[in-house]
């Protein structure tokens, strides 16, 4: 395991850094006012939340920019190439780790908290003498409490939506080979088919919390069924459209003539990204909705 | 020297701990066969614990006295050994199933609650225990027992007022037991986490709102044993005790008729309330001492709350403009709030004196003089 | 901004460092960084400490007397979560960032600038969490564990500001545990190979593969706080389905790696120390290694140790307190090599090597009482009593703390270039040892008697330890003063240090000059 360390470029000072830190404490300050003005009419909480994600984007697209320059300017080692991108990769960790948690909290539920509300396990007297009514089902149609919902068939939009993105990490692929081989047109060409299938699984799923909404009384807040189905569908939405924004960037870069088959670490992260939320998906459909 | 000083005096720790007969240095023995297991138990890790700490602390100080530089020691070249390695794996292990071994015995056994002759649902909610029996159908809560002059000396007024006996470990009623049967513990909460510890009984259950836990014991000796509240539950969590008092079976009997005749009286009183006139003056009296007790709580003896958390009451809009409302909540509390109901908890007599003295209290003078009708007639009996 | 100067530049006027506020603000030097996350943690224990002094100061005798009830919450959750997140968590990401450069061979941390911003989060995330003690209603009350529903349904209003604090203190961990993870895995001089590492390096990687794999539980635990509190959601509401005991496994499942993320490192350190002041090589190191990568794997299944009482079936109970009795083997291993290490050693006892040698005992009486936790009938007379409180505090106290310590005295002359005050830092040791013992010594008695935590207010019968015990704690509490006069007077000048201020010290660091230069390793070193 030799590393070779010579000229591992060392950036000077940088001013985002601590612009990102004002960022976060302005989205910061901003979310949890925002959450607490929910039953008010103020909406200070709102405007310093969107302060901080505008100094957020500023500062992507600043150090961004920095870093395309330095590579750019032939101020990367593959060293340094090796950095980011195993940096990149212990973050998706990371979020492997955030989404293990919802879905470790959906198993928990379903397996042990509400077959326990029941009565099951050592849990006898819970059920008789507390939740005389309640039936220990999944999808938890109606909640121990007694509020109903409807569960969320797998059939429709949902299996549309685990084919579109299937195909978009297919698609994306193919773009990543044409960038490997300098095939420009096949790039751009999947790339944009790419960005486009995942708007329109945005917008899908978009639909489909309308119809939850309007049509069959599934709400956040229509008993941990809603909840887990809400919090896991709803993180996984942000990631695809953090997602679709990444990818984005990268097709107008890729227009503007940027990366070789040698240089792209920016296309590979992005792609690294996008495979990982497909993932997911399949772990969400298969347990969210499926069974 | 100060090695020396160092050595003693964690020899001295230790065998103060050793040493230590079940008083208010060491678990209680307590006065369950599980309870004598359990201390048993830990007093045989302790002892284990301290035993592998004489060695290898022994070991460690042996070298700092004898391998020093300024003893001339000169530094050895050994730094591996497998076969050392493998020992000081094995041997902790064997020692840890030694100790495994007992533990789930006892584990098992603690957690058998099959085959009970009583059983009591225990109810933890902010700041109160209530016990029901369950098979009598009958219950009562559980309160703090000690005056707040005793313990509130945050104005310095009373610093003189002498703590009793059992200062925070005293309820205005405790739970009755008989000795020698199983009893079977259902524990539960209202609102957030508590825990029923009695350590006499090595008995301690997490009050779950939404759950039951079950938990049991089989008390060998007749007295009086306290415990708290164990899990924090907010403001009071301090001020939770719980006491149990253990009789033999005779006296258990003779108690649980006295119990089911006073609550053939309390309906019977509960109807004469209801046909009686209260007048203004009786229920500011039982009101006030009421609301000092049952909602100050929250709400403070001044009626000003604790901003942000617990609402005034003093000059409420709701108080001021909205009777109906206000006995409303009193009775039926507000649900995903710390604002409970109390009408299982007080009787509709006393509901509708606490309701007027709020009215005419911390100058509010409504003049509204509630009565056990009004209240009735939101629920409360 | 001159992002785009050069490494060759950096080399031509070497010691070049930009000047005044501006030089902390935009740095990416993983030194600066360092002192940065040190200062800060240092100020974060002042201030956790302040708030130990207010509860020790309740505590002093029965009654309340100074604080009210919601009041003294506050502040044992505040001091739980800041001591915790801001004291001992930053001193150790500070510790790597001074250290793991020089100690591999790198010329600096792998993401310089993430680096900077890992640490300009942090004062951010906790400016939140203490200016919500100064909300209506107050900060957060319900325990650094913040168990539901306390923390939901009854929580105050300021919970939202507590969740996204607890937020960016996670991306500022996360961040800074991938900069280490690259670091050691990318940036290592030739031939510095894997079973070459420094202890201190080898504990780090593990440390912050812990931090990547927790921290975003614990972030999804807040959101899950967030929701049921605030978007009614019933995660925690048994009339939803939902349990509140799911919250305590989530919480848990981070909650116990997150107090090994706080003794990982210390073994580190501690394994640093032992054999430079013992003059001889480190008894074990390979068995050290394995023996810290078998703690981090255990520490994932052993989290229900925390919820013996919660009622969960018998199986499950057996299972975790098997586990984590197993904890103690390997964490045998190592106090046993480092008594190997000094087994006829040529042995000094500068601070350094006193704080080591404290930490060891005191550790180990710590991890004691947690194998006396880790008994589940036993744990049910010890839960929520002051014995947990006796134990964690040997562990994080005598234990993270103190290695802390151990390490500042010991890396002090390379980061100041001048040695420390030996007298004072005996002093400043000896009323340590001798304070902490009184402060937390007693604290087994009084859980054992029967003192729930957590309470502002206690019977009769525990009212003389509680006063030893405060004593003992202000004592404590002083003598740290006297850590900070040593750290100024040193800071400022004194005795030059030699750049190998200890004989028997071994590692890269050593070699550069003290104090190191702005720039570690330009050119990488050749290790043997
Ligand atoms: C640095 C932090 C740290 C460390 C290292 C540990 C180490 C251990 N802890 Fe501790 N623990 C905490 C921090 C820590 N803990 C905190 C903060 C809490 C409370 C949280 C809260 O509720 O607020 C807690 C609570 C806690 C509990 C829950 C108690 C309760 O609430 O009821 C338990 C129960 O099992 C436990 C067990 C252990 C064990 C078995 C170890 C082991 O790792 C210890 C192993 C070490 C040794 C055993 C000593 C050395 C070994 C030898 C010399 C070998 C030979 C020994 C034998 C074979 C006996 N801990
Ligand atoms: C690394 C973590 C860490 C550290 C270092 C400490 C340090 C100390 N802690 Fe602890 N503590 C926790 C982690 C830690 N703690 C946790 C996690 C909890 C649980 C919280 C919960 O229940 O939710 C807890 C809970 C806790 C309790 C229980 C509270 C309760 O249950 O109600 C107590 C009570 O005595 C206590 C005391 C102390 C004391 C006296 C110190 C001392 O060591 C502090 C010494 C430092 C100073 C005092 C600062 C330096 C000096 C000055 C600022 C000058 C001013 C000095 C004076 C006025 C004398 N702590
Ligand atoms: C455990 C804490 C607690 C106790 C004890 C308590 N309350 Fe409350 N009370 C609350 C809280 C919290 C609210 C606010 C509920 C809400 O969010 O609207 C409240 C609200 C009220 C209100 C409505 C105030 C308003 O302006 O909206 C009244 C009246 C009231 N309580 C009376 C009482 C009485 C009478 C008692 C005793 C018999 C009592 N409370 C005991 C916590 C408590
Ligand atoms: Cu009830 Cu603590
Ligand atoms: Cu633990």
């Amino acid at each position: 395991m030799e590393q070779q360390t010579t000229n591992y470029y060392v950036p000077a000072q940088s001013h985002w850094p601590i612009v990102g830190a004002v960022g976060l404490l302005f989205i910061a300050i901003g979310a949890g006012m925002t959450v607490q003005q929910m039953t008010s009419e103020a909406t200070s909480g709102s405007w310093l939340l969107t302060i901080g994600i505008v100094i957020i984007l500023y500062m992507m697209f600043g150090w961004f920019n920095d870093v395309i320059k330095e590579s750019d300017a032939g101020l990367y080692s593959a060293q340094m190439d090796r950095s980011f991108r195993q940096g990149m990769s212990w973050f998706i960790f990371s979020e492997v780790m955030f989404f293990a948690a919802f879905f470790g909290a959906l198993f928990y539920v379903r397996m042990i908290a509400i077959p326990w509300l029941g009565g099951a396990s050592n849990n006898e007297m819970t059920g008789q003498v507390l939740w005389p009514n309640f039936e220990a089902i999944w999808p938890l149609v109606t909640t121990p409490a007694g509020d109903t919902t409807q569960a969320m068939g797998w059939q429709g939009l949902p299996l549309y939506n685990t084919v579109i993105l299937l195909i978009s990490s297919i698609t994306l692929h193919f773009a990543h080979v044409g960038l490997e081989q300098n095939k420009r047109k096949q790039l751009t060409a999947f790339l944009t088919i790419t960005v486009v299938l995942g708007v329109v699984f945005l917008f899908l799923q978009a639909e489909e919390y309308v119809h939850a909404y309007r049509e069959m009384g599934l709400t956040l807040s229509a008993g941990v069924y809603g909840n887990t189905f809400f919090l896991l569908t709803g993180f996984h939405g942000l990631h695809v459209t953090i997602g679709t924004l990444m990818l984005f960037v990268m097709l107008i870069r890729v227009i503007k003539g940027h990366f070789s088959p040698e240089r792209h670490f920016a296309f590979q992260a992005t792609s690294w990204y996008w495979h990982f939320v497909d993932v997911v998906w399949l772990g969400l459909f298969f347990f969210v909705y499926v069974i | 020297m100060r090695i020396k000083i160092i050595i003693i005096a964690v020899l001295g720790m230790i065998s103060s701990v050793l040493s230590a007969t079940p008083s208010n240095i060491n678990m209680t023995r307590g006065v369950t066969d599980i309870s004598h297991r359990v201390y048993d138990l830990h007093m045989t890790i302790l002892i284990i614990c301290c035993l592998i700490g004489v060695v290898v602390f022994g070991a460690m100080f042996y070298a700092i006295v004898k391998h020093r530089k300024s003893q001339g020691a000169v530094a050895a070249q050994f730094h591996e050994s497998t076969k050392v390695e493998i020992i000081w794996t094995v041997i902790p292990f064997l020692i840890l199933i030694g100790m495994a071994v007992p533990a789930t015995k006892t584990l098992i056994e603690m957690e058998d609650n099959s085959k009970s002759d009583i059983t009591i649902k225990v109810t933890g909610s902010q700041w109160k225990w209530h016990y029901e029996y369950f098979d009598q159908g009958f219950g009562f809560y559980s309160l703090l027992a000690t005056p707040a002059e005793q313990f509130d000396n945050l104005d310095g007024k009373n610093t003189d007022v002498a703590k009793g006996e059992h200062y925070l470990l005293e309820v205005d009623k405790p739970l009755v037991l008989p000795i020698g049967k199983k009893i079977r513990f259902l524990v539960t909460a209202d609102d957030v986490i508590h825990s029923w510890w009695v350590p006499a009984f090595a008995v301690k259950q997490d009050a779950n709102p939404g759950f039951i836990n079950e938990a049991w014991t089989i008390i060998n000796e007749p007295g009086i044993y306290r415990g708290q509240c164990a899990e924090l539950c907010g403001k009071d969590h301090g001020y939770m005790p719980v006491v149990v008092k253990a009789v033999t079976q005779d006296e258990y009997a003779v108690w649980l008729d006295e119990q089911k005749q006073s609550v053939i009286q309390a309906k019977k009183d509960a109807e004469q309330a209801l046909a009686s006139t209260l007048t203004m003056e009786e229920s500011m009296t039982l009101g006030e001492s009421l609301y000092i007790t049952r909602c100050a709580a929250c709400h403070q003896p001044n009626g000003a709350g604790i901003p942000g958390v617990f609402p005034a009451l003093k000059n409420s809009p709701m108080i001021l403009n909205d009777r109906a409302a206000h006995i409303d909540i009193v009775v039926n509390g507000k649900a995903g709030t710390a604002m409970q109901a109390f009408k299982g908890q007080l009787t509709a007599k006393e509901i509708a004196a606490i309701v007027t003295y709020e009215r005419n209290a911390w100058g509010h003078d409504t003049g509204d003089v509630i009565q056990v009708s009004d209240v009735d007639a939101k629920g409360a009996k | 901004m001159s992002t785009l100067s050069t490494a060759q530049e950096h080399d031509e006027h070497h010691d070049h460092k930009p000047k005044g506020m501006m030089r902390w603000i935009l740095t990416t030097n993983h030194k600066d960084i360092g002192s940065m996350y040190l200062i800060f943690s240092f100020a974060m224990f002042l201030i956790g400490g302040a708030m130990a002094m207010v509860i020790r100061a309740e505590l002093y005798q029965p009654g309340l007397q100074i604080v009210e009830p919601n009041f003294f919450n506050q502040m044992t959750t505040v001091h739980g979560l800041i001591m915790v997140f801001g004291a001992v968590m930053p001193a150790f990401t500070g510790l790597a960032n001074w250290l793991i450069p020089m100690m591999i061979g790198a010329p600096d941390m792998a993401l310089p600038r993430m680096n900077n911003w890992s640490f300009w989060i942090l004062p951010m995330a906790f400016a939140i969490l203490l200016s919500s003690l100064f909300m209506e209603g107050g900060g957060p009350n319900f325990g650094w564990t913040f168990y539901a529903p306390l923390s939901t349904t009854y929580a105050p209003d300021s919970t939202a500001l507590f969740v996204f604090s607890v937020h960016i203190m996670g991306i500022s961990s996360i961040l800074g545990a991938i900069n280490v993870v690259v670091t050691i895995i990318n940036m290592r001089a030739p031939g510095m190979t894997y079973m070459k590492m420094p202890l201190f390096v080898w504990t780090w990687l593990i440390t912050a593969f812990l931090l990547i794999a927790v921290m975003p539980v614990l972030a999804a635990t807040v959101t899950m706080v967030l929701t049921d509190k605030y978007f009614a959601t019933s995660f925690f509401s048994a009339a939803g389905g939902g349990d509140p005991v799911l919250f305590q496994h989530i919480f848990w499942f981070f909650g116990h790696p997150e107090v090994y993320i706080m003794i990982l490192p210390s073994f580190g350190i501690i394994s640093a120390i032992v054999p430079a002041f013992s003059r001889k090589k480190l008894f074990g190191y390979s068995s050290m290694v394995y023996a810290t990568a078998s703690i981090a794997l255990l520490s994932f299944i052993v989290w229900a140790h925390h919820m013996f009482t919660t009622g969960m079936p018998v199986a499950a109970e057996l299972f975790f307190m098997y586990c984590t009795m197993l904890i103690s083997v390997p964490t045998g291993v190592k106090v046993f090599n480092w008594v190997a290490t000094m087994w006829r050693g040529s042995m000094t006892f500068e601070t350094p090597m006193l704080f080591a040698i404290a930490f060891i005992v005191l550790f180990t009486i710590g991890g004691f009482s947690g194998l006396m936790l880790a008994i589940t009938p036993a744990d049910f007379q010890y839960h929520d009593t002051y014995f947990v409180v006796a134990h964690f505090h040997y562990v994080l106290v005598t234990g993270a703390i103190f290695s802390i310590m151990a390490a500042a005295y010991y890396w002090l002359p390379k980061w100041t270039g001048y040695m420390y005050d030996e007298k004072l830092g005996k002093l400043h040791f000896w009323a340590s040892l001798i304070s902490v013992n009184v402060l937390f010594f007693p604290m087994h008695f009084l859980g054992l008697a029967g003192m729930p935590r957590r309470v502002p207010d206690y019977a009769l019968q525990f009212a003389d330890f509680n006063q030893l015990v405060s004593l003992g704690g202000f004592a404590f509490g002083v003598s740290q003063l006297i850590f900070l006069v040593v750290v100024i007077k040193c800071a400022r000048g004194g005795e030059k240090a030699p750049a190998k201020p200890w004989e028997g010290a071994e590692g890269l660091e050593w070699d550069m000059p003290s104090p190191a230069p702005y720039h570690s390793h330009t050119t990488p070193p050749e290790v043997k």
